[in-house]
């Protein structure tokens, strides 16, 4: 009876000991990652920006972070005189917090007794709870300062993730909505059935689906501005700010600030992966339905080939490859595009992506219920309706009276002309 | 004891600390801070208790957006001058502790006695409280009362708008 209780238990990895391994596994990981990610992000960076980058400590230069870690180390750690004492020093530890929090849901492999940490009923819910907590460390740190600077790049910050939260929030409801699950590990094995629906040979990755991408989109882009990462790095804009919220911060706790911001980032470009990218799938090919294939074809080889591609020992290793080119995607994005002005910032949280994915949700809504050729019915009908109600009127009134040209138009202000525009 | 009574113990034990924090302190982020510990261990509790859909709520919308929206209007009012929070008269003083002691009596006296005789906590039902039956009860029996509510709370987003508008 025990043994027996006990072998179920070993199964199902149910065991307090299978569950510190599993955390065990994911803490040992990032934190032996995360100086990878430093390196990799200045090499690829400073290969953008047409420079060598770090290459003298170690070969490649792959030792840089480690010295710097030890700089960290011994460098003399200044508090100001005048900061928050308490709160300054606890500030970094609330930063780190949900940065290594957030991955107890994010599964790596088929493996139940090694990933994810708590495969639980509210997976994606407890992501989106973690990270809503990512901004008390930036933002106390910013208060605790007493900096303005500082508090600037608090309330940046505090602004900035509560406005993209929400965006975040329904592209995952969309997910949630197409797959009846809030189980991460559920979302995953969904992805692996035929494409469409129709086409056997291949994975229904979410992206490959047209609501999935949008969703997937509009993640991303959400995605990188909950980490705080450019060009959506305001709370720490060194041109206006003075690197913000840690301007005050030196030594460890200045680095820890920064694990926490890269712990982050891999979590969820693991977390963009398992929803949208098919997980731990390298490829969104079907590798049982190909490896029966081959098999039938004569080639046994193959078939054991591509079901050990698609098998569980080689599953963490394209989940990481994954979360890896997920790191590459923000070094590229830092590279490419200059940072948002605040206003900017803010309109396109609120009157592009919110709408976008709330439009999106009630297509995955019409879809689920009604089908596709409700759907397509309802897009016809809206379609026609926009012409009608916005793109005709705006062409009948050419006039003069239109807004755009108003604006572009020289006006002499006159007593009355103030009048009417303040009215 | 059990592991589970040493775990609850130490959460209980943060909880009323921290509840104790928000009323102490003296600086209202501190004193905002110590809430947030106090809805966060509060769903720890509640994780104890395999209520994870209710765990998940608790720190979803109190700890992460109320409490940013509250600690967001304490630094934009400021509300530095710990002085004022400071009641100087003795005698209001004393009618506080007052009515606090006899407030804490009225709850022990109807806590402390079903405590102790009480083998084990009230058991729910099976699937109680998990994401898919509270899902069905929001938008089967009770989706009159969830509209009305969000249809509520658009009232006083677009309220708080008018309220705030600038009047020209």
């Amino acid at each position: 009876m025990l043994e027996t209780l006990a072998a179920t238990e070993l199964a199902q990895g149910d065991s307090v000991w299978w569950a510190l391994l599993r955390i065990a596994i994911v803490l040992g990981f990032v934190l032996a990652i995360v100086p990878g990610l430093i390196w990799w992000e200045r090499r690829l960076l400073s290969w953008f920006q047409d420079r060598i980058g770090p290459n003298r400590v170690g070969p490649f230069g792959l030792l840089q972070p480690i010295a710097d870690g030890v700089k960290l180390f011994f460098k003399e750690d200044i508090t100001p005189a005048t900061v928050d004492r308490l709160l300054y020093f606890i500030a970094p530890a609330i930063a780190l917090f949900p940065a290594f929090a957030i991955w107890a849901t994010i599964p790596w492999g088929p493996d139940r007794r090694l990933t994810p940490i708590a495969d639980v009923d509210v997976g994606i819910l407890y992501i989106l709870a973690i990270s809503s907590l990512g901004v008390y460390g930036l933002f106390l740190g910013g208060w605790a300062s007493n900096n303005k600077y500082s508090l600037l790049g608090g309330l940046r910050s505090a602004a900035q993730m509560v406005s993209y939260e929400l965006a975040m929030g329904v592209s995952l409801g969309c997910v949630i909505l197409a797959t009846g699950s809030l189980r991460l590990t559920e979302v995953v094995s969904m992805q692996f059935e035929p494409l469409w629906g129709v086409v056997p040979w291949m994975q229904n990755w979410f992206i490959l689906t047209p609501w999935g991408f949008v969703a997937g989109i509009i993640f991303l882009i959400t995605m990188v501005a909950e980490t705080n990462r450019a060009p959506f790095d305001l709370p720490e804009a060194e041109s206006e700010l003075i690197s913000g919220f840690h301007t005050e911060y030196s030594s460890m706790k200045f680095a820890v600030f920064f694990m926490g911001e890269y712990a982050t980032m891999l979590a969820f470009s693991g977390i963009f992966a398992a929803v949208f990218l098919g997980g731990w799938s390298p490829l969104p090919l079907n590798w049982e339905f190909l490896a029966l294939r081959a098999n039938d074809a004569g080639l046994p080889w193959l078939a054991s080939a591509l079901s050990f591609i698609g098998g569980p020992i080689a599953a963490p290793i394209w989940m990481v490859g994954k979360m890896f080119g997920g790191i590459t995607f923000y070094v590229w994005l830092r590279a490419t595009l200059p940072r948002l002005r605040y206003d900017q910032l803010m309109n396109l949280g609120w009157k592009y992506l919110l709408p976008i994915a709330a439009l999106n949700f009630v297509v995955v809504a019409i879809w689920m219920q009604f089908g596709w050729f409700a759907l397509l019915g309802a897009l016809v009908v809206l379609l026609l309706l926009y012409i009608n109600v916005v793109v005709f009127p705006a062409r009948g009134r050419r006039d003069g009276d239109d807004e755009m040209l108003v604006l572009v138009k020289p006006q002499v202000q006159t007593e009355k002309s103030i009048e009417v525009s303040r009215s | 004891m059990s592991v589970g009574v040493v775990v609850f113990l130490l959460m209980a034990t943060v909880i009323v600390l921290s509840a104790w924090g928000v009323v102490v302190a003296r600086n209202a982020v501190r004193s905002a801070l110590s809430l947030v510990i106090n809805f966060f261990t509060l769903a720890l509790l509640y994780f104890g208790m395999h209520y994870d859909l209710l765990g998940i709520s608790q720190i979803l919308v109190y700890t992460g957006f109320i409490m940013m929206l509250f600690l967001f209007c304490i630094l934009l009012l400021n509300l530095g001058a710990p002085d004022t929070l400071f009641e100087p008269s003795l005698i209001k003083r004393s009618i506080a502790w007052f009515t606090g002691g006899v407030l804490v009596l009225a709850v022990a006296s109807q806590v402390i006695g079903p405590l102790a005789v009480a083998d084990a906590g009230p058991s729910a039902p099976e699937g109680f409280g998990e994401a898919a039956s509270v899902g069905t009860a929001l938008f089967t029996g009770w989706v009159y009362a969830f509209e009305i509510a969000s249809v509520l709370l658009l009232v006083g987003i677009v309220g708080s708008i008018l309220v705030a508008k600038r009047r020209d």
